[in-house]
């Protein structure tokens, strides 16, 4: 069955279309908690999608995407919060916080260019670490990020008198403010998939393919490496911030520990463990990756109960224990992801790899 | 003058420790070309084993030289078992996969081995044994301990032991050969998958040796100590060259004493602006500034495309 194909069918696209627009409804029958996993899912699904520009695409391994979103979520959260009595409304504080993560993604980017694989990999670790470092010590002599505190009461989303906070009646529905964000996120998520569709048989997109395939190669027939390995950074960055932004609207709260490394890490795990440069697969690894934890805190406790009539082991412990051995056997049975490109399944097959 | 030899006194303890990590990242990325995100897990595993074998033989009575020793072959043993399953269980079986997905396994491992070490050992910081006497010594104005003589010293010793293995043995011969190519290797007569077990449980052990000293010197141990330290670790092994053994060695122990400068200075060069907490951020600075003017680290050959 060709997904891609049905995807883009009439009946598809409605049918997806009807599915999305019931979610939030049919997850509030289970508590406002489970649309606000749905929410973070979505929300996961953008920065997966970001990061896929520049892992997927361009083949740029990069293990501090988080530095990004943190930019972005920071800039919110300092520019629309009591923390400097600021409140600046979104058209300004958005597209402020991408172009600052853009900025920081060129700033990244540009001494990175030389590096190769693994040596690209652990500086955008150690870029990772020190954004997060520089915000939890940056409450003193100038309390800018109010330190491993945090900034609160950021203000939500809002358009005019339209907050995304609270619930509100439209056309007779009552909308919680965890189902707003589901649609915002939504709108986003479908904004960032058409980019990632549009990019990736665009000039610039096949240029990065190249570099990712081979870069030796791809300076010989003429494409501008640097430039473009430059856009790759820049341009998922600018995604990353985005993200960031919402989250940190979504929350009203945020501290340094949201970003922490572990979080670079299951950013590229989505990306890899949904199979890499295939935007189904991102999106695919994103979703389970964000579910499958909530589901298991909510399930290996009373799994336990049922079966032994106590509780073992740590349930927290033993969620992380199963999700740590779901990625060991998910790369082990299905080494190129869950749901690869048709063309890298391919390659796989004919190289007998 | 006295913070400053203190500090290179303090860094380069650190430093050996670092180094002795570092190793073990090395030998694996150097042999087979992977990140092993679990190895510093794997130390931290050797400083728990350590911890309850030397702990209860104390408690049972026994001396604490004998204790200490059997604790620290119990966690060598335990981290040479534990190397060993891991490349055989998760790696072996995606030596030809995509470059990405080991990657990915070995961050699943880390999140395995640590959550198995909070169920057995609980989420609290244990104290660690007193192994190693408590002896203070003055010079030129530091101050130092008998057990930072002690990791300094044993950390030489066992990479000492580890150059002549690899430069004067057959099985280092073997693994030479594994790394500059594989295929070669094996139409040579190499057993390579012996090799690269041999590469990871050797890596482990040295990885408990450290894991033993961090505990000796720290005094606290806790499931998540492996993590950061692996981190550093890694740092140190990019910094040197990575999958060059003398590069992780220096690499190693130059990054503990910028560590401990940049701890001892930071407040100083910045007017007070920045405190010593910022001391995490120099291994990265130090490690992005080095690269960009050595993109494959201080002591690394140059490294064909492999991305």
């Amino acid at each position: 069955m060709n997904f891609g194909r049905f995807f883009r069918s009439t009946v598809g696209i409605g049918l997806t279309a009807a599915i999305l627009l019931a979610l939030p409804f049919v997850a509030a029958t289970g508590g406002q908690a489970w649309v606000r996993i749905l929410d973070f899912a979505i929300l996961y699904v953008f920065l997966a999608l970001g990061l896929n520009i520049v892992v997927g695409l361009a083949g740029l391994l990069d293990l501090g995407y988080i530095a990004f979103y943190a930019v972005g979520a920071y800039t919110w959260a300092l520019l629309a919060s009591p923390h400097f009595g600021l409140h600046w409304p979104i058209w300004a504080i958005l597209p402020l916080g991408a172009g600052l993560a853009c900025f920081a993604g060129v700033l990244l980017g540009s001494p990175t260019l030389k590096l190769r694989g693994d040596y690209l990999a652990i500086v955008t670790l150690g870029f990772g670490e020190i954004v997060r470092i520089f915000l939890n010590n940056l409450n003193a002599p100038i309390n800018v990020t109010n330190g491993p505190q945090g900034i609160t009461l950021i203000d939500p989303v809002s358009f005019g008198a339209f907050k995304f906070s609270g619930t509100t009646q439209i056309f007779g529905f009552a909308l919680s403010g965890p189902q707003k964000y589901y649609f915002l996120l939504v709108a986003l998520a479908i904004l960032v998939i058409i980019i990632n569709i549009r990019l990736q048989n665009s000039r610039i997109g096949r240029a990065w393919q190249a570099i990712r395939e081979d870069e030796i190669a791809a300076k010989a027939i003429g494409i501008n490496t640097r430039n473009l390995k430059l856009l790759a950074f820049a341009m998922g960055a600018s995604f990353g911030g985005v993200a960031g932004g919402i989250f940190s609207a979504m929350q009203g709260f945020v501290s340094p520990e949201s970003f922490s490394l572990l979080e670079s890490i299951m950013i590229l795990a989505m990306v890899v463990l949904g199979g890499m440069g295939h935007i189904p697969g991102v999106i695919l690894g994103a979703v389970l990756l964000t579910v499958l934890p909530e589901v298991l805190r909510y399930g290996v406790g009373p799994l336990q109960m049922a079966m032994f009539g106590k509780m073992l082991v740590d349930p927290e412990s033993l969620r992380m224990l199963v999700f740590g051995l779901a990625l060991v056997l998910v790369m082990r049975f299905k080494p190129a992801g869950l749901w690869p490109s048709p063309e890298r399944q391919r390659e796989l097959k004919e190289t007998g790899k | 003058m006295d913070i400053f030899l203190q500090q290179i006194i303090n860094g380069l303890v650190q430093g050996s420790i670092y180094a002795l990590v570092a190793l073990g990242y090395t030998m694996v990325y150097g042999i087979m070309g992977l990140i092993n995100f679990a190895h510093g897990e794997v130390v931290m595993i050797g400083t728990l084993v350590t911890i309850t074998v030397a702990g209860s033989l104390i408690k049972a009575g026994m001396p604490v030289a004998v204790a200490g020793f059997a604790g620290l072959m119990a966690a060598v043993l335990v981290c040479m078992a534990l190397g060993w399953a891991l490349e055989r269980v998760a790696y072996r079986p995606l030596r030809n996969a995509p470059r990405l997905t080991p990657l990915i396994t070995a961050i699943g491992m880390s999140i395995v081995l640590q959550n198995l070490a909070m169920m057995i050992w609980g989420r609290n910081y244990l104290t660690f044994p007193a192994l190693l006497p408590k002896m203070d010594f003055e010079f030129a104005g530091a101050n130092f301990t008998m057990i930072q003589i002690i990791i300094v010293l044993v950390s030489a010793a066992t990479m000492g032991g580890l150059l002549l293995l690899v430069y004067r043995t057959k099985l280092g011969m073997a693994m030479r050969a594994t790394a500059q190519n594989p295929a070669v290797a094996s139409l040579m007569g190499v057993n390579i998958n012996r090799v690269i077990a041999a590469a990871f449980v050797i890596g482990s052990a040295l990885g408990a040796v450290a894991g033993v000293m961090v505990g000796t010197y720290y005094e606290i141990a806790h499931y998540q100590m492996g993590f950061m330290l692996g981190l550093k670790a890694f740092t140190a092994a990019v910094l040197g060259g990575i999958g060059n053994l003398a590069g992780a060695m220096l690499g190693g122990i130059l990054l503990g004493i910028i560590e401990a400068l940049g701890a001892g200075y930071i407040g100083d060069l910045t007017g007070g602006f920045l405190g010593s907490h910022y001391q995490d951020i120099f291994a990265f600075v130090v490690l992005i500034v080095v690269l960009m003017f050595k993109p494959s680290g201080l002591f690394g050959e140059k490294t064909g495309d492999r991305a």
